[in-house]
């Protein structure tokens, strides 16, 4: 007698195992979203008048007006680049010492909490709010973006540093520590050429973020080339506006590709 | 005996060319950031950076008491904020899955047309923050909710795709291979070889990408596109500072939140 064996078989489920959580789960996934789209109020009347400006902004995309805005346009991307140069150089400055702060396997105690406290201030903030801060401080222009910049750079870079000296090896810093090194010695050559390739390779990758950046800060005050869209979106000229759109993806992709290159060729 | 006189005594790690190189790069980068802060500088009236210091005390006088009262109007406000960052999550990871399909080299069907054409999507969607693209939805679609969401659902595709995409890439060819062997279809292979590989790494960046866009979608609101934003934006235009910050901590309450649950869920899947 043969048995009857099954002649479909069905995927067990991957990630909730419990048939009843599943349900529960799914009825909740499905009550938020109705709770969530009811809450979207969509006024399609303004949507359809709006489709003709969508459809002049992909137009203004695919033809791009680099003339006769040029003006405008090369003065933001002069101060965007300038500010995610000099954004990035002093705020990998600064994060140096403060990622070694932060290193619990060379830093004290309470150099290590200050330093952890700097870091988390500076993640947990937006740019966008930094910046507006800072332009109410220091007055319209590039230099409260480059400072707004510059102090996002540093939460990023420390970061990254600290964690990365914490996970060097250790047997490197024991060897120099043998022979009787200073401590600056020990940073010098124990801690140094561990992290360096990795320390150059988040920089260049902040440098693609800080020119991301750079693009946005403009829209309150900041300066840079967010200006200059701002503007252009403002008085509607879609094709100026597609113009600094396919600048700004230009510059991101050469700086994306360039940098990859570069952490290769260094690691 | 006799001694070397030409090698140096003290050990180095490079040769003098390899040095005399690296200063020489130190020079042009020092040289750059120069020549960059001095056309960056142009125009900085520096009279208001010497005011700074007292400009931040007076704002920040200005900030302390929080308006602790004000707490209740900003809850449909943040209620808005998760939504946008929530729908507009689960937009982006629709529009993204078929996009890193493309992108992936062992699941495209064309390597020469296709595939260039999602890794360019994936670029453009990247390079352009989220604040952006609402700034254009709201000009093209109107302000609210609508425009947060379209805008958080197109830069997340850029994220969730190059990620996707890599995972894809990353997926174990021997099993694949097997289902394949089984004489399964096309769909099959993908729905038995390869989903069931990528599920934790799908979930896991969903997750992420929610987290990030949940602190996005909180300063959506200032070029119109709903949510908390919103609320900031009016309260700094009337200079209401202790308005200010009471949204800011709340901003910052959720943002640690949405951290926590998203570092809990993640750890959960993977």
């Amino acid at each position: 007698m043969s048995v009857a064996y099954p002649t479909t078989w069905r995927r067990p489920p991957q990630i909730v195992k419990d048939r009843r959580w599943r349900i529960a789960l799914q009825l909740g996934i499905l009550i938020y979203l109705a709770l969530a789209i009811s809450t979207v109020d969509v006024n399609w009347t303004r949507v359809y008048d709006g489709l003709e400006r969508g459809q002049r902004f992909i137009l203004g995309f695919l033809q791009p007006d680099f003339a006769s805005r040029w003006r405008d346009i090369s003065q933001g991307l002069v101060e965007s680049l300038t500010m995610t140069l000099t954004s990035t150089v002093v705020g990998v400055a600064i994060s140096v010492p403060i990622g070694i702060g932060a290193a619990r396997n060379l830093a004290p105690r309470w150099i290590y909490y200050i330093c952890r406290a700097i870091i988390a201030v500076s993640r947990a903030l937006q740019e966008i709010i930094i910046a507006i801060f800072l332009v109410a401080m220091f007055g319209f222009g590039p230099f409260a973006g480059f400072l707004t910049l510059s102090f996002a750079t540093i939460g990023f870079i420390a970061k990254l540093l600290a964690d990365d000296i914490e996970e060097i090896d250790e047997t490197q810093a024991e060897a120099i520590r043998a022979t009787g090194a200073s401590w600056l010695q020990l940073v010098n050559y124990a801690i140094q050429p561990q992290v360096m390739p990795r320390l150059i390779g988040l920089s260049l990758y902040r440098l693609d973020i800080n020119f991301r950046e750079s693009a946005v800060i403009g829209i309150v005050g900041a300066g840079g080339i967010g200006a200059t869209l701002n503007t252009a979106i403002d008085r509607y000229e879609y094709d100026s506006a597609g113009a600094v759109l396919l600048i700004i993806i230009g510059i991101v992709m050469v700086t994306e590709y360039s940098s990859s290159y570069l952490r290769k060729f260094l690691q | 005996m006799t001694e070397i006189p030409h090698h140096s005594q003290v050990w180095t790690y490079r040769t003098p060319r390899k040095r005399l190189m690296l200063w020489g790069g130190w020079l042009a980068l020092v040289a750059l950031f120069v020549w960059c802060w001095q056309l960056m500088t142009r125009d900085t009236i520096w009279a208001f950076v010497a005011d700074a210091p007292s400009q931040a005390a007076d704002i920040g006088n200005r900030m302390i008491p929080p308006r602790l009262s004000y707490l209740p109007e900003l809850m449909p406000p943040l209620w808005d904020t998760i939504n946008i960052a929530t729908l507009g999550t689960i937009g982006g990871v629709i529009m993204a899955v078929p996009v890193a399909f493309l992108a992936a080299r062992n699941t495209t069907p064309s390597v020469h047309v296709l595939r260039p054409i999602a890794l360019f999507i994936i670029v453009a969607s990247r390079s352009i923050n989220s604040l952006i693209w609402a700034l254009l939805l709201v000009a093209i679609i109107g302000p609210g909710i609508l425009a947060g969401i379209v805008a958080i659902a197109l830069r997340s595709i850029g994220f969730v795709g190059k990620l996707l995409y890599e995972a894809i890439e990353e997926t174990d060819a021997r099993q694949i291979e097997a289902v394949t062997a089984t004489g399964a279809s096309a769909a099959q292979v993908l729905s038995y070889g390869i989903v069931p590989q990528i599920m934790p790494a799908f979930w896991g960046i969903s997750v992420f990408r929610w987290d990030i866009n949940i602190r996005e979608s909180t300063i959506l609101g200032l070029v119109g596109a709903g949510g908390i934003g919103l609320k900031l934006q009016a309260s700094l235009n009337v200079l209401a500072w202790p308005q200010v910050t009471m949204i800011l901590i709340l901003i910052l309450a959720t943002v640690v939140l949405s951290e926590w649950v998203s570092a809990r869920m993640r750890h959960a899947i993977i």
